[in-house]
């Protein structure tokens, strides 16, 4: 292997990697929180990806469908909640959030010259139609069963899964696209030159990740938050709105997904199944940083891009294989570690 | 309508199909039998043991392909002649493959907290499906066709109409030896898994075996119809054998009710049929082509889990009773170990420290237990007794300190090497069975003391041994006063009887040494006295009992010595007389003004 080929793969790994690092820290994050393991999470990255390069191509993204679709399933919810309680205090508001938000997004999405509008208008309304599909995704699948087993919880996420990806393929459509790179210039790594947007993706990454391990480590919010994972009953004498840590949690978890989604379109084919399959990857670097530490998530997603882009060139047929076979030796060493009988809550 | 009754009825309308069912509905059946086959092995593993794999399409897959290969390959069997290549001979190389697989993928992932298995699979049911795309030899994604029909008698069963008695033989001896199993001492050891780790190893049962078992057994199943397949469609390809199909096979079970085999049978049926027609009616009804009835089936899927986690099950079973239960009182008792000699040490504790971060839980504990003696451990709330407790059964390590048990060093021992020496103990919190019946719960206890395992249950060759530890559990029930109605579910009991559940349960096990975590608590007044009379009698017949207990009459009235805690420390030790005289004593129980 000449050094070219070895900066190109230690490139793109670092790039894929700090991608899938990202969403480690963010299935970290979300499972701490509400011990929910996010499997669904890859689908919010397939969605920022298709929802920026709709706009871009001057279609309406379905994103905007599902998220009315989404809300309008909230507000019933809350409406049928309003009458068992026979109180209608908190439904006005959730009927105004719920169904004023996709109104006031509309004449954006239909009367706004959006095909041929800068990136810093397309990025953050890509987002704002994404991300509330996060805490939507929580009030609707998950919050009605909180304090069910893990278990339960990974079955219900799988399902979301399904059925997020399905809805991504119906609103969609089964093709490939890119999104235009934040800009077209080339850096060169020694002989190799390199996109530009890698270099944004690895910068972006890091800094999104730092800001998340600042927010839950070093701030009150965050510390609300874990507190609120380890005991519901305990935070919640504390004052601690716990109701709420489930949905700021699956809003952060879909802004990393979507603005994941955004980083990448530029350099990687998106499609409405692809963002599984990344999801899973980050999910492989979170288990081998053992789901709870963040430096060691991010250090196994790191791994797991290098392994990729190393497996990619050498034997690209067996590349998915090689990378979710790096869990059993992962697992095998974590559990020779384990001693004592876990019991499971 | 009686059990027996509707099983039957089930057989019957299973044999009349190939009469009266078209092809097209006798294939149906057969993919129904076959997705039940995999539910049945998802109910064992994710319904009743609390372990679940998203990975069992994988398996499936891994059987259909075995058997593919191995029937079609000329390479492989030629040397042997013809009959190597039969389908039958194939059945067992894929059994052991699966069994393999199982194995390799459950030590890596078994003996971690149970997120890990399904996670496992995951990985394991996406990397064998790229697999099966990428492998020449296995015709990659085009697959392999040519793959010869089952004989038996000289008979290729090559129509639906054949086949469908072949299939649902199987998923119902499946569904017969799964419910033998779950009804026997392995089935007992196999129910507690579920939430009830830490008690069962206390009882002397290999929880991590166990889960390899139940892994082991699901794996088998999924193979098994995965060679059916492979034997009916006489062509394999990967799409079947994807991530979601196994995503599926757990819905199925989800549906149909995780927690009862049969349940499986009904949610393999519901899916099925509804995933068919949701694929011919959905693409019409949206106008393109696509798997939309997986968005219908994912959100199925979560409104089940949120409003009827226990699957349509219970709804069937409320129409369908079962029969009710006997024991058998003519089995021959458990032969019962030799006691200690009274006034033999049977326990030493030895300066014994447990801290919990900063927090020293046990500080520097000295006590003895002799044989035929009931030790009375007391203290305030926090003290450290059930710590305590914990440290000497091996749920915890000392962090300093030694435990003899009858000559034996067996500090930082495991929980089951313990229970071998005959120490047996009850939980502070109540750690039953809640599903199963007091009888079985109790009988949990006894169960270092039979030998039959999986297959000797799940054929039932094990009645004889069965009868007798049931027997066993039913003595015990009816010595702590719960003799009236042993088949009635645990977790129906008041509190106060199921503390004496545990009572019987740590009985079966036959200890030398009784460890009762607060067994008066929650005890009506006379049935506070029955216990006393009762651990009164069990030390008459030579065993020791360590109490830790609040209702301080009733340690005063019963213990031969009575040891005080406080903050993790011993502040008084000796017959109950003088330690209740005690100003330290009589300080940290009462306040000062005692």
């Amino acid at each position: 292997m000449s050094l070219d080929v070895a900066l190109w793969l230690g490139q793109d790994g670092l790039v894929n990697g700090a991608i899938y690092a990202l969403l480690a820290l963010s299935l970290v994050l979300v499972f701490s929180v509400t011990r929910v393991i996010f499997v669904a999470q890859g689908e919010f990255v397939a969605l920022g990806g298709l929802t920026l390069a709709a706009l871009q191509a001057g279609r309406t993204p379905g994103t905007f469908w599902l998220l009315c679709a989404a809300h309008g399933a909230v507000a019933l919810r809350d409406g049928a909640a309003a009458l068992r309680a026979g109180s209608a205090r908190g439904f006005g508001r959730s009927l105004l959030f719920h169904l004023g938000y996709p109104a006031l997004l509309a004449p954006v999405l239909w009367l706004a010259p959006l095909r041929s509008a800068p990136a810093w208008v397309q990025i953050p309304l890509t987002l704002a139609l994404v991300v509330p599909l996060g805490p939507a995704t929580w009030r609707l699948a998950f919050e009605p069963i909180a304090g069910a087993s893990v278990l339960t919880l990974l079955i219900v996420s799988v399902a979301v899964h399904l059925a997020l990806v399905n809805l991504g393929l119906l609103s969609f459509g089964a093709e490939g696209v890119r999104t235009r790179p934040l800009s077209e210039a080339r850096l060169s790594l020694g002989s190799v030159a390199v996109p530009a947007q890698a270099a944004w993706v690895v910068l972006f990454s890091a800094g999104l990740m730092a800001a998340l391990w600042f927010l839950s480590r070093r701030t009150l919010a965050g510390k609300a938050l874990r507190a609120a994972a380890m005991n519901r009953v305990g935070a919640r004498l504390s004052g601690i709105p716990v109701a709420l840590a489930g949905r700021w949690s699956f809003a952060l978890a879909a802004l990393v997904g979507a603005a994941s989604g955004v980083l990448i379109s530029p350099i990687t084919t998106l499609y409405y199944d692809t963002g599984f399959l990344i999801g899973l990857k980050g999910f492989v670097g979170a288990v081998i940083g053992g789901l709870a530490s963040y430096p060691a998530a991010a250090a196994g997603a790191l791994l797991v891009g290098l392994f990729e882009a190393g497996a990619s060139f050498w034997a690209s047929a067996w590349k998915e294989i090689i990378v979710f076979g790096l869990v059993v030796p992962v697992l095998l060493w974590r559990s020779v570690a384990a001693r004592h009988v876990v019991e499971e809550d | 309508m009686s059990r027996r009754v509707a099983a039957a009825a089930l057989a019957a309308a299973l044999l009349a199909a190939p009469l009266l069912l078209d092809d097209y509905h006798l294939s149906l059946s057969c993919y129904i039998g076959m997705n039940a086959l995999v539910a049945v092995g998802l109910v064992l593993l994710t319904g009743v043991s609390g372990l679940t794999s998203f990975g069992q399409a994988a398996f499936v897959g891994m059987g259909a392909y075995a058997s593919a290969v191995w029937t079609t390959s000329p390479a492989v069997p030629a040397a042997l002649g013809s009959w190597a290549t039969s389908p039958w001979v194939a059945l067992p190389v894929t059994l052991s493959l699966a069994a393999l697989a199982a194995l390799g993928l459950g030590a890596v992932t078994l003996r971690l907290a149970g997120h890990y298995l399904p996670l496992g699979t995951i990985a394991w049911g996406l990397s064998l499906y790229f697999l099966f795309g990428n492998l020449e030899a296995l015709g990659g994604h085009t697959g392999l066709a040519g793959i010869p029909p089952v004989p038996v008698l000289g008979l290729a069963l090559a129509s639906p109409r054949a086949f469908h008695l072949l299939t649902w033989a199987v998923v119902l001896g499946a569904v017969l030896a799964t419910r033998n199993l779950l009804d026997s001492r392995a089935g007992r050891a196999i129910r507690a898994l579920k939430g009830g780790r830490l008690m069962a190893e206390s009882m002397g049962v290999d929880t991590a075996r166990m889960r390899a078992v139940v892994f082991l057994v699901a794996a088998m199943q999924a193979a098994t119809a995965g060679w059916l397949y492979a034997h009916f469609q006489r062509f394999v390809n990967p799409t079947p054998f994807s991530l979601h199909a196994g995503i599926e096979f757990l819905f199925m079970g989800v549906v149909g009710g995780i927690g009862e085999v049969w349940g499986a049978l009904a949610g393999a049926g519901l899916v099925t049929v509804a995933m068919q027609w949701l694929r011919d009616v959905l693409p019409r009804l949206v106008g393109q082509a696509g798997d939309f009835e997986l968005v219908v089936f994912g959100i199925a899927m979560v409104a089940v889990l949120q409003r009827s986690p226990q699957g349509l099950w219970p709804l069937l079973a409320r129409r369908v009773p079962p029969p009710p239960r006997r024991l058998d009182a003519g089995a021959p008792p458990l032969p019962r170990r030799a006691m200690p000699p009274r006034g033999e040490p049977l326990l030493e504790v030895r300066a014994v420290v447990k801290r919990f971060g900063g927090l020293t839980a046990v500080d520097g504990v000295s006590l003895s237990v002799r044989a035929g003696e009931i030790v009375g451990l007391v203290g305030p709330n926090g003290a450290g007794k059930s710590t305590l407790f914990d440290v000497l059964s091996g749920v915890a390590d000392p962090d300093a300190g030694e435990v003899h048990l009858r000559g034996h060093a067996v500090q930082g021992r495991s929980q089951r090497a313990i229970a071998a020496l005959g120490l047996c103990r009850t939980f502070q919190h109540a750690q039953l069975v809640t599903g199963m019946s007091a009888v079985e719960n109790a009988a949990l206890g006894a169960h270092r003391r039979g030998r039959r395992g999986v297959l000797a249950a799940a054929w039932r060759l094990d009645r004889a041994e069965e009868a007798r530890l049931l027997g066993e559990a039913a003595r015990q029930l009816f010595r702590v006063g719960l003799g009236a109605d042993p088949w009635r579910p645990a977790g129906t009991l008041p509190l106060g009887q199921q503390r004496l559940l545990e009572v019987a349960r740590a009985l079966c096990a036959d200890p030398c040494l009784l460890l009762l975590d607060e067994p008066a608590a929650g005890l009506r007044h006379l049935e506070k006295r029955a216990l006393a009379e009762l651990l009164g009698s069990l030390r008459r017949e030579g065993m020791s009992v360590l109490l830790v207990e609040h209702d301080a009459e009733f340690v005063w009235g019963l213990a031969d010595q009575v040891v005080v805690m406080d903050f993790g420390r011993i502040i008084a030790a000796g017959p109950p007389a003088e330690v209740r005289r005690d100003p330290r004593v009589v300080e940290a129980w009462l306040g000062a003004e005692g």
